[in-house]
Order: C-alpha cells, then sequence, then structure tokens
C-alpha cells in the first residue's frame, strides 16, 4: 500500500508565546520546535498500516528547512522516505492542504495519515481539506482504528462519546491521542534516518483566504484571591462563588 | 412564496442536534449570527440536519432567526462527514448565503473544511468573538493552546467561521418565530461515503467539553479511589468531572476526561482544579475558564497563577468540607 503521512513542524508545548515584530505571529527567538504532538500518532499509524498490509510509508511536510528536523524524526521512527515541499511563505490552512493534496496525487497515496490539530494555530482544517479536495472520505479524532479488505471501522471522539464510523480506502485518518503508542526512534533508526534521502520539491501555490491581521497575548488574568489554608476556608470559598463570580 | 425582504445578505447557522434536541451550541450559533447580521443588515437563515426535526426547528426563530430550514431523511439520523457537508454546501448555495456560521464542536470542526473547499470559501476556526462593524467581519481565535489571539480576516467571497462552544451566550429566547421550511438534497451511496453507524455514550456521564462547570483531580490525589471526592463535589455541582494527563496516562481516569492540550479545551463558567499543578498544557486547555478555583498544598503551585479563588491546602481535607457546604447552600 502507498501511505502517505503528514506532518508539521510546530513550536513545543512549553513554548512562552511572545508576539514578533510584525505584531502578526509569534516570535521565535527561543522557541525549540517538534513533530506536531498528533502527527506521531500519524506516523505509528502509517507505520502500523504498513506492517499489517506491506507497502510503503512516505511522510511530507510544508515549511521551510527547518522542517526537515521533522522528517528526520519521522525517518528514525521508520518512515521510507521524506519530501520537503519547500515554502517559507506564511500560508493559511487551505494553501498548505492545497499543496499536500497535490503531492498525493502525483505520489498516488492510497491512505493518508495525519493529525487531528497542529498545536500551532489550531486550526484542525488541514486533514479534512486534503480528503475533499481529493474527493475522499475522512475521519477526524480517531482514536481507534481497523482496516481490513478496504473497509476501515473507526471510532472518533464526540462530546459524551464515540462515534462508530464506516468507511472505504482510499480516506484520510486524522490521529487523536489514544489511537496508539508511538514508538521511540530506535539507535538504529536513527542511523538509518540519516542516510534516508529527503527529498525538495517545491510547493505549489494558492493564493490566501484567510488572513491574520494582528497577533495579541490573552488579557492577563489579575492574581487571584487566597481564600484560605485549611477546610475552614470552604464556607467562604462557596459564598465568593454564589454573592461575587455568581457561578453556583 | 417568501416573506423576506429581497437582497438582504444572509448568513446561514448551522444549528447542531443530536438525537431531535439541539445542543445548547445551536442557540449561541443561531444568537451570535444574529448579533452579525444587526450590524451588517443581514438576515439569519438557520439549518438544521437530521431525521425527524422539523417539530423543533421552530425554536430557532426566538433565537433570531427569520427562516429555518429543515432537510430530513432517514440517512441522515446519525452523522456522515460527506453527506452532512454535501447538504450544508448545497444550502447555502441556494440561499446564497456569504457568511457560514457553525458551532466549534465534533460535527462542526469535522465538516467545516470540506464546506469550504466545496463553496470556495475561508474558514476560521474555533472563534471566541466576531465583530461586524465597518461592514468586514474580523474574528477573533486562540493560537497556541490560548497563549496567544489572533484577529483573522476571511478574503473569499463566502465566508465561513465556526464559534467555540460556551464563549458566545444565547440567552434566552424571545416570542419571536420562524418560518420553517422544509427542503430536499439529493443523496446517493456514494455521498456517504464515511458515515456513522453507532454512537456509543459515555453512560450518562457529563462531558467536560460541554459542562457548565468542571472539577478536575490530577496526581496529587494519589490513587484512582481517591476520584471518589472529586465526583461527590462534582455531583454537588451538577459538574463534569475532568483530569489532568497524569492520572489519564497513569490509568486512573479515561482520556474523555483529560483537560489540557492534548486533551480537551474548555471554557466553562467555573473549573475547579484540584491537586494539580497547573503544567502549561493543562492550562492550555482550560485558562480560558470564566472562574477557576484551585486547591493545592503547594502555594508555589503554577495553577494559582490562572485561579481567581484558591485555598492552599489538603484536597483530602478541603474538598470534602466545600462540598458539605455546597450541599448546604443548594439545599440538598
Ligand atoms: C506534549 C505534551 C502534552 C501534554 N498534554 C497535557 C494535557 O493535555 N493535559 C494535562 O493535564 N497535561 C498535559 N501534559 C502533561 C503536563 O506537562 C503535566 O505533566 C501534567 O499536567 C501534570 O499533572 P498533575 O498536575 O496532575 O500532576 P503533578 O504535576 O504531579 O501535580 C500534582 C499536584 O498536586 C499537588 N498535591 C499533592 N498532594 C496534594 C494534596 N494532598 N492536596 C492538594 N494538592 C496536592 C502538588 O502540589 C502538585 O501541584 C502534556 C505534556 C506534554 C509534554
Ligand atoms: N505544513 C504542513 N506540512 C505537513 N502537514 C501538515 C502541515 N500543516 C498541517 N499538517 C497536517 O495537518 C494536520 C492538521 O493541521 P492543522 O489543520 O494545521 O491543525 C496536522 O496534524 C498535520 O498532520
Amino acid at each position: 500500500m502507498k501511505i502517505l503521512v503528514l506532518v508539521n513542524h510546530v513550536p513545543d508545548t512549553e513554548t512562552k508565546v511572545k508576539v514578533g515584530a510584525d505584531g502578526k505571529s509569534i516570535d521565535p527567538a527561543g522557541v525549540n520546535y517538534m513533530l506536531n504532538p498528533y502527527d506521531e500518532f500519524g506516523v505509528e499509524g502509517a507505520l502500523r498500516t504498513k506492517q499489517a498490509f506491506g507497502g510503503e510509508v512516505v511522510v511530507v511536510s510544508l515549511g521551510g528547512d527547518a522542517n526537515k528536523e521533522t522528517l528526520r524524526k519521522s525517518l528514525a521512527m521508520g518512515c521510507d522516505k521524506a519530501i520537503l515541499l519547500k515554502d517559507d511563505t506564511v500560508r493559511d490552512s487551505f494553501a498548505v492542504a492545497k499543496s499536500l493534496a497535490d503531492y498525493a496525487n502525483e505520489y498516488g497515496a492510497e491512505i493518508i495519515f495525519c493529525g487531528k490539530q497542529s498545536i500551532d494555530h489550531d486550526n484542525s482544517q488541514v486533514g479534512g481539506l486534503v480528503a475533499e479536495l481529493l474527493g475522499w472520505p475522512s475521519i477526524s479524532v480517531v482514536v481507534k482504528l481497523e482496516i481490513k479488505d478496504g473497509n476501515i471501522v473507526a471510532e472518533r471522539e464526540i462530546e459524551g462519546g464515540h462515534e462508530i464510523v464506516h468507511a472505504k480506502l482510499p480516506a484520510v485518518i486524522m490521529a487523536q491521542k489514544g489511537l496508539n503508542e508511538p514508538r521511540y526512534p530506535s539507535l538504529k533508526g536513527i542511523m538509518d534516518a540519516k542516510r534516508k534521502p529527503i527529498e525538495e520539491k517545491p510547493a505549489s501555490s494558492a493564493d490566501v483566504r484567510v488572513e491574520v491581521s494582528a497577533m495579541r497575548k490573552p488579557p492577563a488574568k489579575t492574581s487571584g484571591k487566597i481564600v484560605g489554608t485549611d477546610g475552614s476556608a470552604a464556607a467562604e470559598l462557596v459564598r465568593l462563588l454564589h454573592e461575587e463570580a455568581k457561578v453556583i | 412564496m417568501s416573506v423576506l425582504p429581497k437582497n438582504k445578505m444572509k448568513i446561514l447557522a448551522f444549528a447542531e442536534q443530536r438525537n431531535g434536541q439541539f445542543k445548547k451550541v445551536a442557540f449561541e450559533v443561531v444568537k451570535a449570527a444574529k448579533t452579525i447580521a444587526d450590524q451588517m443588515n443581514a438576515e439569519v437563515v438557520a439549518l438544521v440536519v437530521g431525521n425527524n426535526i422539523a417539530s423543533i426547528a421552530g425554536q430557532l426563530g426566538g433565537y433570531g432567526a427569520s427562516k429555518v430550514i429543515v432537510v430530513e431523511d432517514s440517512k441522515l439520523e446519525l452523522y456522515s462527514t460527506t453527506a452532512y457537508s454535501k447538504v450544508i454546501a448545497e444550502i447555502a448555495a441556494t440561499e446564497s448565503a456569504e457568511v457560514i456560521l457553525l458551532p466549534a464542536s465534533a460535527m462542526g470542526k469535522d465538516v467545516g473544511p470540506r464546506i469550504s473547499v466545496k463553496l470556495n470559501a475561508g474558514l476560521a476556526v474555533d472563534c471566541t468573538a466576531l465583530n461586524a462593524n465597518g461592514g468586514t467581519i474580523t474574528a477573533t481565535r486562540p493560537v497556541y493552546a490560548g497563549k496567544g489571539m489572533v484577529d483573522v480576516t476571511i478574503k473569499t467571497q463566502t465566508k465561513i467561521f465556526s464559534l467555540r462552544p460556551n464563549v458566545f451566550t444565547a440567552g434566552n429566547s424571545s416570542a419571536a418565530t420562524a418560518a420553517v421550511e422544509t427542503k430536499k438534497v439529493e443523496l446517493s451511496d456514494t455521498d456517504f461515503s464515511a458515515v456513522v453507524k453507532e454512537v456509543k455514550q459515555s453512560s450518562g456521564k457529563k462531558d467536560v467539553a460541554e459542562a457548565d462547570i468542571i472539577v478536575s483531580g490530577g496526581r496529587g490525589l494519589k490513587g484512582p479511589e481517591h476520584f471518589k471526592m472529586i465526583e461527590d463535589l462534582a455531583g454537588s455541582l451538577n459538574a463534569a468531572v475532568g483530569a489532568s494527563r497524569a492520572v489519564v496516562d497513569a490509568g486512573w481516569r479515561p482520556h474523555d476526561e483529560q483537560v489540557g492540550q492534548t486533551g480537551k479545551t474548555v471554557s466553562p463558567s467555573l473549573y475547579v482544579a484540584v491537586a494539580i499543578s497547573g503544567a502549561v498544557q493543562h492550562l492550555a486547555g482550560m485558562s480560558s475558564s470564566k472562574y477557576i478555583v484551585a486547591i493545592n498544598k503547594d502555594k508555589d503551585a503554577p495553577i494559582f497563577t490562572v485561579a481567581d479563588y484558591g485555598i492552599v491546602g489538603d484536597a483530602f481535607e478541603v474538598v470534602p468540607a466545600v462540598t458539605a457546604e455546597i450541599k448546604k447552600l443548594l439545599g440538598k
């Protein structure tokens, strides 16, 4: 099977957000970047699909040279081949998805794994966009996946429960935590990854549909009130919630 | 025959229902559409999709819809990403709606990107504010798990926004009524290439993503058996139980209760964090809650930096005392 996995390169979860000089994006100074956490579940899902059905796993990322680090990590986990769709400009979700869908077509992908969301702009868009652009079914927020004879049975998280979704290949699977336990790259995997090629291709272009006009920090909370240090403060806490905050 | 004045710009509000009942966010979306419509001299058309739902449609008039379109089909009883997106896009097109509002719920987030491709429309997800003064809609949305906020505008003719649940207020329903119109959308088998066959409800418990009050427990509770205390406090408040990742990873609580970067993002009116340190990844999921209470024995725990009220003390003593006080107040 031709398995494609989409990975994004994002600021790590500890990042302290500072607004950059343009007033529209994050100041990258001192920020560590990593493989988007949900995409690790996607990579693992892709590798397990290969274990079950054979074939190859190609990992693709759209972005600048820095994204090679994330591609390298995916190779170390066991992906066979990496593609960098080279682009240094700011893109919206659609422009990212368009180029990824074009590559999926060119490659002839039969299943695509991605994360449910990038933890930078928290868009949760790219997987659904790619699927619609390809005319494929998609399943988002997937926590369980079975593929048999081209049929997919997946479980996705919704409010207050899970939906059991049936679909057929080809399809886009958007991974949520819980889908699997991503493997750690083995030492051999890390050594092999150094020798595996990262192929660069120009990203296809698309007009910007959604434009960020400003970025700022959320309003800071004025430091709260310490009501007490033991159970005797309970009555006062409940009074404040009832009379001051009016939430109970 | 339409009683609506012609050529008024239309805003389509997708009113999510499940099992023949509107989700709370459905009213929030219709009301937010009305607020925008008033700023733009536009009108609100609400859309309800499902099976056996015509009887509930009229309610949306009270939140500002001047017309409600109902698309009913036994095949639409359960959600399908492909069929629902086709229905919404087709209705948006026949109504010439320029703005489409969706809930940023599991359904709205799933269907949004697909509709945006069909309609060549830009999509802004999980918005927490919309402003249409001056004729251009500017949306505000959290990024970096709430550590930043961005203002965005959409450049395409048709614009789609999804709204974070619990942020926009629906208020009380007014006496206004809406015309209800049933429409048919042709659906073939290929339109159901991904389809829900079954919904597994988590045994009647309240979900953190929808709850108005959440009581969450962390690793400081020392073991799953002590979550009884959290459940009791939650029970007294009619609240949902949440958890930090540390306790989910330890297997004390199910993943669907996890709040934070790799769990759920919540914005209840009250969030009570018990024995949770307040790591950035946890704060990411809950810091936009309206009021936050922290109960932690470490006065330097980062959770106190976002808390409105705190008790620096032992959860095993404080929590039962708080539960008792709440029962007293609410006369339980
Ligand atoms: C990529 C990534 C994603 C993550 N995503 C999430 C996420 O989605 N959600 C999440 O929660 N975390 C997430 N984390 C984990 C996060 O960094 C923390 O490890 C986790 O939140 C800690 O959980 P905790 O506060 O329950 O435990 P701890 O950090 O161990 O804190 C326990 C707290 O309990 C207090 N305590 C102990 N005993 C008592 C007592 N008797 N009474 C009162 N207080 C007491 C202690 O003072 C302490 O503050 C993520 C981490 C990474 C790297
Ligand atoms: N620049 C990118 N390159 C490759 N994959 C991406 C990129 N951006 C997003 N994705 C994939 O799409 C998923 C959803 O991203 P988003 O819509 O940005 O939240 C991510 O988890 C990735 O799997």
